[in-house]
């Protein structure tokens, strides 16, 4: 554990690792704004949160001088862009994995000098960071790391000079056996940057630790299937985002802590909401840290987001990895078939995702399903109008949301999340009758 | 007109860019005004609000209901309640056309489709992205290239103009792309006839896969646009119905809603069982 820094420590480790104070103290201002916005209205959120809120807030100062010392102590670490890349096995090697998916629209625009305007916010939040002297993990990860999802991603890394592991397109054998054997080339290369061999002793432990961070964020989720939620979507959506920066074990310690006060909650019976409201699915693409704005529309609108199918949801901490393999081999193999199992659009077909779907409605009991897709995302949109058309022959309501993250639309995409509850609510006060 | 003593109920909508009022008594419209939002919204809606009243010799407290809607729905202090835009329209278009299964709402700013069951609740509905394509806006800045003022379109074009395809949904595209078609010395009203296609146009292919069931009526302030009602019938390929004055059926839709509040259900005949048949 190293000291709290000060204000002007922060400013001095900024401007150590090269970066625009100017810009970065606008890209700061923005991200208090909205969250203020966004999370700051709930009056009845678990006193837990304040730890997470805290993350936040640390994710660009605390977090960034943890690295930093541990960078300065000889650790290595690797930048990510994606939840396919195996933490499992960056860990084994000692290799910190940071995952660096931006979520601000403030940096959208930065990303111009590079990258054209019209593809994924996603992409260009976290690029418009790095080319706006604004990221402070730049220099950090002085091994990035992609892979070949979707092809922004794709043709980003290719045009900045990132390496990446090839994630097929199809689930089937031989597309198995190139993930297993790109799995196999990235133990390598974490074995090469930290200098640390992956044995089956740290290897063993590295999965009991994530399957233990996962299995946080599962807890955590079960508490919102019941019918006072003790947690809103908004802050489980915080938890999940700060869960990608987070050091492993404080988030770990952090996450028991709110499990036991939701625990506690849940006994009184005690809701995060105010009233009762829609219960909804959210479904569709990430949502990074800075990035609520559909939450917000939702939970400010009626709706409770009662479980996120997305890449900061479910989809993150869904499949857990074998504890009891023996050799390396095994675990590495087991790690490659978990993280196989992700089923992102960038698959075609991707069919499990529906039953996925269908299977989360059920069990969290949830009435209708918000689909957010960031504009430009070709996989998740074109895959919206299959996965609607499902919905609606199993009775499901559902909204679909395209956006990016900029805020002059968070009024009128409320309108729409106003509407589709008045819709459910009456739907709901027919079938009484 | 003050009748009697039975209840005065009130619907607000606050739009991107007009506000409507409408007071409504025993089932019909006592009285409804439109003005500008202008810069302040949510005042310039209480200044609407008390002059529909004055307009009847009304004050606030003969009123038992407000009702809220429109993008300044929340911002209306009087309101005893808002309500979204969608319900509203809903409510409104079903009051004057029980037959109504699609309400197509072209307003300044934004434009939507709604669908309707048989008993003219709302089961589904569409709004446009943020952006201009197929919304007033894409007439007015369209037009305006053209140097034709919205309130003037209806005096330019008739039915039997001719018609040049404008093929750019962007409203930014469309301005250079008209200027282009002005300088091969295209007439100016078969460019407005394109304008208005494109905008009926996109306003179909927001439907997406839903089909557009009939009634189709008509509302907003773009439905005004007589150019516009029958390059809409063209695209869809029906007929469209168009209330009397097509942008108060939210005000109107709030204020029968305020209505069903503080009284048994509601069926409203008297407020017009018309509008025209384009
Ligand atoms: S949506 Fe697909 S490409 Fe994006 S982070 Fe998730 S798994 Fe990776
Ligand atoms: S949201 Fe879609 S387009 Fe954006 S990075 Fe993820 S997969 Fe690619």
């Amino acid at each position: 554990m190293i000291k709290r820094l000060t204000q002007s420590e922060l400013r001095e480790m900024w401007t150590g690792l090269g970066m625009n104070l100017e810009l970065h103290d606008q890209l700061l201002e923005s991200n208090n704004r909205i969250f203020k916005k966004t999370h700051l209205w709930q009056k009845k959120r678990p006193a837990a949160m304040a730890l997470f809120d805290r993350a936040l807030h640390d994710s660009h100062g605390q977090r960034v001088a943890e690295i930093l010392d541990y960078r300065n102590n000889g650790g290595k670490s690797v930048g990510t862009f994606c939840i396919y890349v195996p933490d499992e096995i960056a860990l084994a090697a000692s290799v910190l994995a940071i995952p660096l998916c931006g979520g601000s629209g403030w940096s959208v625009d930065y990303a111009d000098k590079m990258l054209p305007r019209d593809i994924c916010p996603l992409v260009r939040s976290t690029f418009g960071m790095a080319l706006s002297g604004t990221c402070p993990y730049k220099t950090l990860k002085e091994h990035p790391l992609g892979e070949t999802t979707c092809d922004a991603k794709k043709k980003t890394w290719d045009l900045f000079g990132i390496p990446s592991m090839e994630v097929p397109q199809k689930k089937n054998k031989e597309d198995k056996v190139l993930w297993i054997s790109e799995v196999k080339k990235f133990t390598g290369d974490m074995e090469k940057i930290s200098g640390v061999k992956v044995t089956a002793d740290n290897l063993r432990e590295s999965i009991k630790k994530c399957n233990q961070k996962r299995a946080v964020l599962q807890k955590i989720s079960e508490y919102r299937k019941l019918r006072k939620p003790p947690i809103s979507g908004l802050d489980a959506l915080l938890v999940s985002q700060v869960a990608l920066n987070m050091d492993i074990d404080n988030f770990i310690n952090a996450g028991n802590e709110l499990i036991a006060e939701l625990a506690t909650r849940a006994d009184k019976g005690i809701s995060a909401y105010d009233k009762d409201g829609v219960r909804v699915l959210f479904a569709g693409t990430p949502s990074p840290m800075g990035y609520a704005k559909v939450h917000w529309a939702a939970e400010t609108s009626g709706l409770q987001v009662v479980a996120d199918e997305s890449c900061t949801g479910i989809r993150y901490y869904r499949d857990q990895v074998p504890e009891d393999l023996d050799t390396v081999d095994e675990m590495v193999e087991a790690i490659a078939e978990r993280y196989f199992k992700i089923d992102c659009p960038c698959f075609s077909p991707n069919t499990e995702r529906f039953d996925n779907i269908s299977n989360v409605i059920e069990e969290f009991h949830a009435e209708a399903v918000i689909h957010n897709i960031l504009q430009f995302c070709h996989g998740f949109n074109v895959e919206a109008g299959a996965l609607d058309g499902m919905l609606k022959d199993n009775g499901i309501p559902s909204l679909k949301i395209v956006c990016d993250y900029s805020e002059e639309d968070g009024e009128q995409i409320k309108v729409r999340m106003e509407a589709f509850r008045e819709i459910i609510e009456s739907n709901r006060n027919q079938e009484a009758e | 007109m003050r009748k009697g003593n039975s209840t005065v109920t009130c619907g607000v909508d606050i739009g991107a860019r007009s506000i409507e009022v409408v007071l409504l008594q025993n089932q019909e419209i006592l009285s409804s005004l439109i003005e500008d939002t202008g810069t302040a919204p949510s005042e310039n809606g209480e200044t609407a609000f008390r002059n529909a009243l004055e307009a009847v010799n009304l004050n606030p407290s003969d009123v038992s209901s407000i009702v809220s809607t429109g993008y300044g729905r929340n911002y209306f202090k009087p309101a005893h309640r808002s309500v979204s835009e969608i319900l509203c329209h809903a409510r409104g278009v079903s009051a004057i056309f029980p037959t109504a299964r699609t309400v197509v709402d072209i307003g300044g700013q934004d434009s939507k489709l709604i669908e309707l069951d048989e008993n003219g609740r709302p089961i589904d509905f569409v709004m446009n992205d943020r952006c201009a394509a197929g919304t007033g806006k894409f007439i007015e800045m369209t037009g305006s290239v053209l140097g034709i003022p919205v309130l003037e379109m209806n005096d330019i074009i008739s039915p039997e103009d001719g018609r040049v395809d404008i093929s750019s949904m962007c409203a930014v595209f469309a301005e250079s792309e008209i200027v282009g078609l002005l300088h091969r010395g295209c007439e100016v009203s078969a460019i407005l006839n394109g304008i208005f296609h494109a905008v009926a146009k996109r306003t179909v292919s927001m439907a997406g896969r839903t089909q557009i069931v009939r009634d189709i009526v008509f509302t907003g302030g773009v439905a005004k646009i007589a150019g516009v009602r029958s390059a809409f019938a063209k695209e869809a390929g029906f007929q469209v119905l168009v209330p009397p004055e097509p942008q108060i059926t939210g005000a109107l839709g709030a204020a029968i809603i305020a209505a069903e509040r503080c009284e048994p259900a509601l069926s409203i005949n008297s407020i017009g069982n018309g509008g025209k048949l384009d």
